[in-house]
């Protein structure tokens, strides 16, 4: 048989290479979430910096290393330093670093976020005991932010493809035991054992059997499996091959999602590299097992992560899903038997593989093993991409590494549209598949999406539900009717046209739907609701009774007014007013009718941000 | 024959029926969008009935069948989006472009389109242009952005 040993070999010394750089590296996040923050101008501004200056230094494009409110992260490494993380850099700021460390031979010590060094550092802090990074373990992000996801050397010289080489060299029983005593289970959101549906599909007889990589992230909120690919695309393609090999599968599929450009193009580049290196193909290493991947682009519906759903979009019928069984691992794609595990899943993998199945299940829970990536994000002050152990409290990931909300926390949303909204009183609650189910929600894929005082829980159960409402297939009735009148009554109920018993249909409603769907989709879309009507009722009946937002959110219920003490007369609202509903002449009080204001938050905004006063505008529900 | 109306398209596909999504991808990344007329091609070279062919392309969030503006803008209305902000980001469009989510402007300038989540939750709320995506807008960088676009098609 063939080995990587060689490849590897030579990869090994080049990281080493760039770990004691000779020449200065300026490595930059540039993941999608740090090219929208503005990587691209950033990396230019850096470019134009070292050609002017006539300095000899490398750039190098790493994904998101998780705290993504820092982003455009840059790091610069001078020969014989550790690495040291500099946040929101901007390209005006870019001279001012760059000058530090290449003019004056100095650290830079603003936007300064930590060394990556083993050791103390000129009194800098270290880069993971940063707030948000200390309370993480970070075994399936160990790469992001670390390697170029576009170099295979890279990973090659962190261990890659080693778990892969082991498994060729194993029987495919005694990866599936090892897979099973880590105690992993899919982290897709059903948390059902890994290797229980392996096996049904190995042992179901068939000529082919496929794996099929769930890249279709849809929960809005979500984007752990976008920065898992965009940073380290081997190690869920790694994980492919050796779920293939377990299974005996020919043939593997990535469905993605077509609005993540960027991850698509990352999957491509690391599939060519494979093919390269012999790791796809016929006789994979000289070995029995052949296997080929193929990239399947998602056209945009939130039901197409559903399994079923799932293969007959890849079919190339609408994505509608079916009843089961026949589970997908017995009948799937065109008939044969498929696996379909989530990106992330699969890029624990190797992990499990290369670590042993008792180094995995260290973490977590008894129930629950391993770490879980969750993307924090919402009315939260730190927000990114976190990677922690299951059996982590609520009130660890939101206060420890998120930091907590800036006007109060009110609520987390865990699990997505299939998720509920969880108050205070849940904090201490472990993040686990039971410990959620067991109060209405689920842990789903991974989102939490924080919800401070300023944001009404109505609105957002009203989101949630047109959310699914609009995915709805419309294969089965209470999917489709049911939530469409979800929606119609969280309408009324926002507008103010709400009545008490309304409260009574939508728990009825809920209900009903919940037992009735066909899919995962329908069963689960009441949740948002039956969750926010338990825990938050008195915010339903503030909407109801009083004809009041208590957040200031719902439009119908909301008034914008001037404080005359506190407006200084500055007419930038009025400039602003797509209605002409402000007036007042310069340097005196503005008038604000009522009848004209179409509550765009223009003047909102422009008076927090750039008028003089502040803060002479306030949006306020009630009388 | 019709697939030779299709050279560019039609030389890295089988033409089997499986095929059809990804066709229909290729087809609207070269042209735009779904015209009739190239529904039909379709129809006629992978076998399936146009009327098929609507349903299948009609279930998928992706698939136009106008010819869309010159540059896209999407609005997302993820989860961390709209608590952030993100319809009232997709209002001040709506009434500055006069144009309806979905739609493009009567100049053929901008197609306005709503989308699920971009995934970069962690900026909310996000818009992009093209394939440029804009992390933590509000209302009022809204305005400023289409103020600088018109100012420098005016230079």
């Amino acid at each position: 048989m063939k080995t990587l040993e060689a490849q590897r070999d030579r990869a090994i010394q080049a990281w080493h290479e760039l770990e004691n750089n000779a020449r200065p590296l300026i490595y930059v996040g540039a993941g999608s979430c740090g090219l929208a923050a503005g990587a691209a101008e950033v990396i230019e501004a850096i470019a134009g910096y070292l050609a002017e200056k006539r300095i000899g230094a490398d750039i190098l494009k790493v994904g998101c290393i998780g705290p993504c409110y820092l982003e455009p992260l840059v790091d610069v490494q001078m020969p014989g330093n550790p690495r040291i993380s500099y946040a929101n850099v901007t390209p005006g700021l870019v001279r001012e670093l760059l000058d530090s460390f290449f003019e004056k031979g100095d650290v830079y010590q603003h936007h300064l976020v930590g060394h990556f060094g083993q050791n103390g550092f000129k009194g800098a802090p270290k880069f993971f005991e940063h707030a948000m990074l200390a309370r993480q373990v970070r075994v399936v992000l160990r790469n992001c932010g670390v390697i170029d996801p576009d170099n295979v050397d890279h990973y090659l010289a962190r261990d890659g493809y080693r778990a892969f080489e082991k498994c060729l060299s194993m029987r495919w029983n005694d990866v599936l035991d090892a897979i099973k005593n880590s105690g992993i289970r899919g982290r897709g959101g059903a948390g059902f054992p890994t290797w229980r549906k392996w096996l049904v599909c190995r042992d179901t007889e068939s000529d082919t059997r496929y794996l099929i990589c769930n890249a279709d992230e849809g929960d809005p909120g979500a984007f752990m499996n976008r920065s898992l690919i965009e940073g380290d695309p081997h190690s869920v393609l790694e994980g492919m091959l050796i779920a293939a090999y377990t299974i005996g599968a020919s043939e593997g599929f990535v469905y993605i999602r077509a609005e993540y450009p960027l991850a698509i193009e990352r999957l491509r580049s690391a599939i060519a590299r494979m093919r390269e290196l012999g790791l796809l193909g016929n006789r994979i290493l000289g070995s029995d097992f052949s296997f080929d991947i193929k990239i399947k682009e998602g056209a945009g519906a939130f039901v197409c992560g559903e399994e079923t759903a799932l293969i007959a979009s890849i079919e190339g019928r609408r994505g509608m899903p079916r009843t089961r069984p026949p589970f997908p691992a017995v009948e799937g794609l065109w008939g044969r038997p498929t696996i379909i595990n989530n990106v992330e899943t699969l890029g624990t993998l190797p992990n499990i593989i290369r670590n042993g199945a008792e180094w995995y299940s260290q973490f977590g829970t008894e129930t629950s093993k391993g770490t879980k990536t969750f993307s924090l994000v919402g009315k939260v002050r730190r927000t990114g991409l976190i990677e922690v152990p299951l059996g982590t409290t609520l009130r660890t990931v939101i206060y420890d590494v998120g930091g907590g909300s800036v006007k109060g926390f009110k609520a987390v949303q865990t699990g997505g549209p299939s998720g509920g909204c969880l108050g205070e009183e849940f904090l201490d609650s472990p993040i686990d598949y039971e410990a959620l189910a067991a109060v209405g929600s689920i842990m789903g894929s991974g989102g939490l999406i924080v919800l401070d005082k300023n944001t009404c829980i109505v609105d957002t159960a009203k989101y949630f539900l047109n959310f699914t409402q609009a995915e709805s297939c419309g294969k089965c009735v209470p999917c489709r009717v049911g939530t469409r009148h979800l929606v119609g009554i969280l309408e009324r109920i926002s507008q103010g046209n709400g009545e008490i018993s309304d409260l009574a249909k939508l728990e009825r409603l809920a209900l009903t739907i919940k037992g009735g769907a066909l899919c995962g989709l329908g069963q689960t879309a009441p949740n948002p609701v039956l969750t926010s009507l338990k825990y938050f009722r008195g915010e339903f009946l503030a909407h109801i009774i009083d004809k009041r937002c208590p957040a200031a959110v719902c439009r119908d219920l909301v008034h914008y007014r001037i404080i005359k003490d506190k407006c200084t007369g500055c007419q930038r609202c009025v400039k602003v007013c797509p209605t002409g509903a402000i007036t007042g002449p310069r340097s005196e009080a503005h008038n604000l009718d009522m009848s004209k204001c179409i509550k765009c938050r223009s003047c909102y905004e422009i008076c927090r941000f750039d008028a003089i006063a502040g803060d002479a505008i306030v949006i306020e529900s009630g009388a | 024959m019709a697939s030779h109306l299709f050279p560019e398209v039609v030389e890295d596909f089988e033409g089997h029926p499986p095929d059809l999504v990804p066709v229909l991808q290729r087809v609207q990344a070269t042209y735009g969008y779904l015209s009739q007329e190239s529904v039909s091609h379709i129809s006629r070279w992978l076998r399936i009935s146009e009327n098929e062919i609507y349903g299948v392309a009609t279930f998928f969030a992706q698939f136009r069948f106008t010819q869309p503006g010159e540059h896209v803008i999407k609005v997302c209305l993820g989860t961390a989006c709209h608590v952030k902000g993100g319809e009232q980001i997709l209002d001040v469009l709506q009434r500055r472009l006069d144009v309806q989510p979905g739609g493009a402007t009567a100049d053929g300038k901008y197609q306005l389109e709503r989308v699920a989540c971009l995934g970069c939750c962690a900026l909310a709320p996000v818009l992009a242009i093209d394939e440029k995506i804009y992390g933590e807008t509000s209302v009022l960088r809204v305005h400023r952005m289409l103020e600088e676009r018109e100012n420098r098609e005016d230079a």
